[in-house]
């Protein structure tokens, strides 16, 4: 097994999440109703927990702790795409940006709980049934103010055009794609890509949105290597604040 | 500006003298009903309220309220407005003349007849 090859896959993905996490945790007691404001925290709440299983795995590859990890580093060192570490804007943005790193998230996972990695394959079984319920939560929301009045209609396409090329960003090449494929670890951003356009396009349709002309697709690329717009450095500072206060700290 | 210790808040940059105009009476979704089942074949049992636009939401923002736990298998919504009920000023009908043993368990003599074969054994 090529580790290295394993580790770049663990850190985009446990860093997808724990921004992502940490992102929509953001709208905890702001929410639009009390009941969406409990299913998007608890839901953020989930992908921080699926990025620990990963940190885990990364430290059982030779890396350090989780949360030294999590908290210690700097946005430079961050594998995310960018399109996760966007502030939050509006409702409008956040549903959909929650929609499509979901489905997205959703394949990956399901993908890897046919891979050749077991510790790996292990975890994407286990959170199948999480994923399952954010994608379903995020379609259902997305096609009620996709079609729900003119208003909702013009702010969830608008918002859809504004994080489209971002979320094509989330399929930026590994320089490892190759090995990951070959040793039947990962089938690879281009399938994942593939299979996740199929995917949204189906629930868009039925939502009334349509997906910006492929000849404005120009995706957002660099998050998996470290480079990140100016949103992300205050985020770290902000999620890491406590435990740099005092890393030694028992909790 | 509101100033304030969560930095969420901060950033929202809140005038101090923000006139908020409050929702109009009913401004807002129905009900629904969220009942769930902690095993299949189990009777399902109410287990509170959302609000939502229509079924679909209600069993996401359901799920979520009250399955987050891991304590259900399913979950049912039903509006509340197709619940009926009866009135708390007809609970008198639920009320009974207690001169009717013979409708209820206890109102068989068997344990007369067990106690009595105990003792002769």
């Amino acid at each position: 097994m090529n580790t290295e090859a394993i580790k770049e896959l663990l850190y985009k993905m446990a860093d997808d999440l724990l921004i992502i996490g940490h992102r929509n945790s953001e709208w905890t007691g702001l929410g639009p109703i009390l009941e969406e404001d409990i299913s998007f925290s608890s839901m953020a709440q989930d992908k921080i927990g699926q990025s620990q299983a990963l940190y885990v795995l990364l430290h059982e590859l030779g890396e350090q702790e989780p949360d030294t990890v999590a908290f210690t580093r700097n946005a430079n060192q961050f594998h995310n795409a960018q399109l996760l570490e966007l502030p939050n804007g509006e409702y409008d943005f956040s549903l959909i940006r929650h929609f499509l790193y979901d489905h997205a998230d959703q394949l990956r996972f399901e993908a890897l709980a046919n891979s050749s990695y077991e510790p790996l394959a292990k975890v994407a079984r286990k959170v199948k049934g999480e994923l399952k319920y954010h994608v379903f939560h995020a379609n259902t929301w997305v096609t009620k103010l996709g079609s729900a009045n003119a208003e909702s209609h013009a702010r969830m396409q608008a918002a859809l055009n504004h994080a489209w090329n971002y979320a094509l960003g989330m399929f930026e090449h590994s320089t490892h794609e190759d090995i990951l494929i070959a040793e039947n670890i990962f089938i690879g951003e281009d399938s994942l890509q593939d299979k996740w356009l199929s995917n949204i396009s189906a629930v868009l349709l039925k939502a009334g949105l349509s997906i910006p002309s492929s000849d404005t697709w120009n995706p957002v690329l660099g998050g998996r290597k470290g480079l990140h717009t100016e949103h992300l450095g205050p985020l770290v500072e902000e999620m890491s604040e406590v435990f740099r206060y005092d890393p030694t700290a028992e909790w | 500006m509101i100033i304030s210790l969560d930095p969420r808040v901060n950033r929202a940059a809140i005038e101090a003298d923000n006139n908020i105009e409050p929702l109009k009476d009913l401004d807002q979704w129905e009900t629904y009903e969220v009942f769930h089942q902690k095993r299949r074949g189990d009777q399902h049992m109410h287990v509170g309220i959302v609000h939502a636009p229509n079924a679909e939401m209600a069993l996401i923002f359901g799920k979520e309220q009250f399955g987050r736990r891991g304590l259900s298998v399913n979950i049912w919504v039903v509006k509340t407005s197709d619940v009926f009920t009866t009135e708390y000023d007809d609970s008198d009908i639920f009320e009974t003349v207690p001169e009717k043993q013979y409708r209820e368990a206890g109102g068989y003599k068997v344990m007369d007849k067990i106690n009595k074969y105990k003792k002769g054994l």
